[in-house]
């Protein structure tokens, strides 16, 4: 059987979730199909959080070098992140490399153990529980990995790498584990007969669909992805997402979606988050998000993603150039970090660290000069509420208005940018 | 005469399985000035092209034959030692992970110094006076300090930014980038790519960038080449072949990346089974076993014969590799709608 000839159809639209496998690749309705099972397009806000993460840290202590391995700094991968994932939704974590979203994803694994913060999985707190502890969560929690290639034992069959889960959590007596293992591979568009291969017999799409059996092979409820595509080739990406969707529509998983590209984080995720150097500086719905950015570093993000459409209706989105590179985690600047590269930076911003404040009904940004692109205010908006005159030092006569927390959530009333007030829906 | 011009080149590769034809039959031209991009998916053939005309292959694993004239000269008739001289002077490379391409105990500027020694006579210290001049072209700031740098020292952006320095040192006047941006943020790509446009346009030089990010292609290049298994499927320029794409293959690409600013509810819709083997490629049309439109064609040809590479319906240079009668009519009805139901409104 040709690599071909494989069963490859459960990324094709319209494909009935059980039951595939048994017909031939390649149908010539691809293009015609209407209706397809569409995960995380529509949005699950009103679902409550199955995650909260609080106030989360991650330091990785720099040691000196010689004998005496003395810590001389710290790397602060994760500084104080909050936000809500509710059950059965998608929340996109982007960002450019050692923003820390990995360490994020990690964390929430618990394959890190977070410095400070709380993460509560289905209202437990799992930041600081034991190892022995972790097992039972492990059921609940997994992760897809990026790399198909080093992610999967080279000495293990597939049916071992899928079915390794349920031995350990003697879920299924040891004679039904190779039943169960093929029924994952067939939810994964792969051929079950496979499960004695080793993974040096799969492509790489195959693989990534490997993966993705092991993380279903529990019945999670969470899911962390991180990256989950960007090792693909573009026409096997999209194999891989629509499985993705899929799975997350039939077995009603949340998804935490960290990845570097937004155009495959927006057709994903309703809700996203913005990271940079170790901070969440903008939140939104996946509309706010991309149609209304108001922080400089989401419209420069977004203003330097190359697009085919731009240039096929002749014209090019006008890029803001973002100069230099990402300054080092272990010495961030004093603030907001983003300041050193921001074009609209002012004293304030050197001062005072800008508060996650929230502007939308779900709309949350991290600048004192927050507003959408080319309508940036002159005075920081942000300086009257945490009581600072607009340089940023401390103003005797005002006191902070509004409390300015760092909640996870969103509130039902949000400071609005134009009225310069309170608001509400 | 075009300044670059490839003709019917085949890189193959025998093995004892059989013969790989990583390129079999390629042909395009470039001119000073201009940009190709060539795009298609890993296997696809597209950096074992570009290799071969920088004459990178060995004779003893590689059968290159075909034609390339870089300025009436063909590469593949000159001498090993002639095509040395030329390597690095006349056409040089940028690689994708500026980490593994550079050598991690030698200073950069040593690495970018030892370029340019090699093709001129001059002594160390004007050949890295040369260097930090090349260094502050390309945007590295304190280029004095930074030249005594390891590459370790510098970051993704900054070290492609000296492979770039590298590759410019000698005025080269044919340029091949293979995925310079791929292992960067998308920030800093956006840096890359309009540095690379500007020194482009300083240098007169002909530009090859070879990438699967259509996006990048999009901004870049002024014409495009797409590889399927080793062979061009569709070739016109940038504007044409993704406003009025008349190849299957092609349609598959644009219909399965998402978009910044495209509809969230308007579907991917995925090239389903995988990219070929290149030992044993699938008989006539090599992308036929993953074509949704295969059924159209009658007589069962797309399977039985190789379709050649013809005229498209617009003409203009563009050329694509298919059966299909009025593929342009198949895009604007069935395959615009799908990807793209707002740009269907705008026509």
């Amino acid at each position: 059987m040709s690599d071909q000839q494989l069963p490859t159809s459960v990324g094709m639209p319209g494909d009935n979730p059980k039951g595939r496998g048994e017909d031939g690749p390649t149908e010539s309705t691809q293009y015609i199909e209407t209706e397809r099972p569409h995960g995380a397009v529509r949005a699950h806000f009103d679902a409550e959080p199955i995650l909260e993460v609080r106030d989360l840290r991650m330091y990785f202590p720099v040691r000196s070098a010689g004998i005496i391995r003395r810590t001389i700094g710290h790397v602060q991968a994760v500084d104080g992140i909050s936000f809500q994932l509710p059950r059965g939704g998608s929340l996109g974590l982007v960002g450019e490399s050692g923003c820390g979203k990995s360490t994020t994803g990690r964390m929430i694994t618990r394959l890190y153990e977070p410095t400070a913060g709380a993460i509560e999985f289905e209202g437990r707190d799992i930041a600081k529980t034991s190892a022995r502890g972790l097992k039972p969560l492990r059921r609940e929690v997994q992760m897809i990995f990026q790399d198909p290639y080093t992610s999967l034992n080279p000495r293990h069959t597939v049916g071992s790498i899928v079915g390794a889960p349920l031995a350990i959590h003697n879920v299924v007596p040891k004679n039904k584990i190779i039943p169960r293992v093929q029924e994952l591979l067939e939810i994964v568009g792969l051929n079950p007969e496979h499960y004695n291969r080793y993974p040096h017999e799969f492509s790489g799409g195959q693989r990534q669909r490997i993966g993705i059996a092991r993380a279903l092979t529990l019945h999670p409820k969470l899911l962390v992805a991180d990256e989950p595509v960007s090792a693909l080739d573009v026409s096997i990406q999209a194999q891989v997402i629509n499985l993705l969707q899929e799975v997350q529509a039939e077995f009603d998983i949340a998804f935490l979606f960290i990845a570097h590209d937004l155009a495959v984080v927006r057709h994903f995720c309703p809700e996203v988050a913005v990271m940079y150097l170790g901070k969440i500086v903008e939140i939104a719905d996946r509309d706010s998000l991309y149609n209304h950015p108001n922080h400089p570093y989401t419209q420069a993000l977004l203003s330097a993603v190359p697009d085919v459409r731009q240039a096929a209706i002749g014209g090019r989105r006008e890029r803001i150039r973002l100069e230099g590179d990402v300054p080092s985690p272990i010495n961030p600047p004093s603030g907001c970090r983003f300041r050193t590269r921001c074009a609209i930076a002012q004293e304030i911003c050197a001062r005072v660290e800008p508060p996650l404040l929230q502007i939308g009904k779900r709309h949350k940004v991290a600048c004192h000069f927050a507003g959408e692109l080319g309508h940036h205010p002159d005075r920081p908006v942000t300086a009257p509420l945490l009581g600072v005159d607009d340089t940023g030092t401390p103003d005797p006569g005002a006191s902070p208005s509004i409390e300015v927390g760092n909640d996870p959530g969103y509130a039902d009333t949000w400071f609005d940018l134009e009225r310069k007030t309170m608001a509400s829906a | 005469m075009s300044f670059l011009s490839v003709r019917d080149l085949r890189v193959h590769f025998p093995t004892v399985d059989g013969i790989v034809k990583a390129t079999d039959g390629l042909s395009f031209d470039l001119e000073k000035g201009k940009t190709l991009g060539i795009v298609g998916e890993s296997g696809s053939g597209k950096s074992v092209s570009t290799s071969a005309i920088l004459g990178l292959h060995r004779h003893t694993n590689a059968v290159v034959s075909g034609e390339i004239l870089l300025d009436g000269v063909d590469l593949l008739k000159i001498s090993d030692e002639d095509m040395r001289r030329r390597r690095g002077r006349d056409i040089a490379m940028i690689f994708q992970d500026p980490l593994s391409s550079m050598h991690p105990y030698y200073r950069v500027g040593n690495q970018i110094a030892e370029a340019y020694r090699v093709h001129h006579d001059v002594s160390r210290k004007a050949a890295r006076a040369r260097a930090i001049e090349m260094l502050d072209r390309v945007g590295i700031p304190q280029p004095d300090r930074r030249v005594d740098d390891y590459p370790h020292q510098f970051s993704g952006g900054m070290r492609q930014r000296a492979m770039i320095a590298m590759a410019l040192i000698n005025n080269p006047s044919l340029l091949i980038a293979d995925e310079p941006t791929t292992a960067l943020d998308v920030t800093v790509q956006a840096q890359i790519l309009d540095l690379l446009q500007d020194l482009q346009r300083d240098f007169d030089a002909a530009v090859m960038i070879i990438t699967h990010d259509l996006g990048v292609v999009a901004e870049m290049a002024h014409d495009v080449l797409v590889m399927y298994g080793g062979r061009c499927v569709e070739y016109g320029s940038t504007k044409e072949i993704l406003t009025h794409p008349e190849m299957p293959y092609t349609w598959g690409l644009l219909s399965s990346i998402p978009e910044v600013d495209a509809d969230p509810e308007a579907k991917l819709v995925p090239i389903p089974g995988n990219p070929p083997s290149l030992l044993s490629p699938p008989s006539g049309c090599h992308f036929h076993p993953r074509c949704a439109y295969r059924e159209r064609v009658p007589g069962d040809l797309c399977r039985t014969v190789t379709p050649e590479l013809t005229p498209g319906s617009r003409g203009d240079g563009h050329l694509k590799r298919c059966h299909l009668a009025n593929p342009e009519i198949v895009y604007e009805q069935e395959v615009l709608p799908q990807i793209a139901p707002d740009l269907v409104e705008e026509r």
